[in-house]
């Protein structure tokens, strides 16, 4: 029962976060909100028996990545969004051609609904009736990780490289050399 | 146990809020910003998958998604900056440029 209640709430809180990220017209709260929505997944995780993977969720994304996105918030001094030019410009409101996104976004809902009613019900996990549970443990991670997965693990390696690289070419200003 | 069935419909939701952020907001930093919702509802789902199977993958494509994630920010908010500093605008309709 306790843990039927923590999962409600920590689902509601990621929902309700994320929504309100969305509907911020200042990225400042939106940022703060994405954080509160990050620590509400990072609790689902650790019901899911991940520790890790939740422990990875604050240190990564609460840590280092809403901070890259806190310091560009502040750099960039913040330009909010604006009224009028919302009511005008907004995609909703333009004719035509410009609502096929919205389209889209409506029959991905659909999509998502249709396909979660096809789901069959599992109440536990499979395996667990002939006592095979599995308590993912950092070590055994580390080892699936490090054994079968060694190549994917070094490629992301060179994506990192690449994209440290780029974001100082990018964000470098020209004519300095 | 609470059932597959619940953890799949909190990530359909979350994506479906990141993807109307996405389409929704005319701001860089927030659709940034909605398309990590959209990451994270589907490492929900990669892990609470992982869990009912009864193995350790769904994490392990969790931090895979996660160094992704980290990479697409640090090159999404270069761009950011960069556009920002041709336009003094971050809204996506300001820059037209290559527009037909």
């Amino acid at each position: 029962m306790p843990e039927i209640v923590t999962f409600y709430l920590l689902a509601g809180l990621a929902i309700l976060a994320s929504a309100l990220v969305i509907g911020q017209r200042n990225p400042m709260y939106s940022v703060m909100f994405l954080i509160v929505a990050f620590a509400a997944l990072a609790g689902l995780y650790i019901q899911l028996e991940a520790p890790f993977v939740a422990v990875a969720q604050i240190i990564i994304y609460a840590g280092a990545i809403m901070v890259l996105f806190l310091f560009v918030v502040m750099l960039l001094n913040a330009p909010q969004e604006d009224g009028a030019e919302w009511d005008r410009a907004h995609p909703l409101r333009r004719p035509g051609i410009g609502r096929v996104g919205a389209v889209l976004a409506g029959v991905l809902i659909l999509q998502l609904a249709y396909a979660l009613m096809k789901v069959k019900e599992l109440e536990a996990p499979v395996g667990s009736q002939t006592g095979g549970v599995t308590v993912s443990s950092v070590r055994e991670l580390g080892k699936v990780l490090f054994e079968r997965h060694a190549f994917a693990f070094e490629a992301t390696s060179v994506l990192i490289l690449v994209a440290m690289v780029g974001a100082v070419v990018l964000a470098r200003r020209e004519g300095e050399s | 146990m609470i059932p597959l069935n619940h953890y799949l419909i909190v990530s359909a939701v979350l994506f479906a809020i990141g993807t109307a952020g996405v389409f929704l907001r005319r701001n860089l930093i927030t659709i940034l910003l909605s398309v990590e919702i959209m990451l994270n509802a589907v490492n929900l789902t990669f892990v609470a998958f992982g869990r009912y199977r009864g193995d350790v993958d769904g994490q392990i494509i969790t931090f895979f998604v996660m160094t992704v994630a980290a990479a697409e920010a640090a090159v999404g908010l270069a761009l950011i900056i960069a556009l920002f500093r041709h336009r003094e605008s971050l809204n996506p309709d300001a820059f037209t440029s290559l527009k037909w």
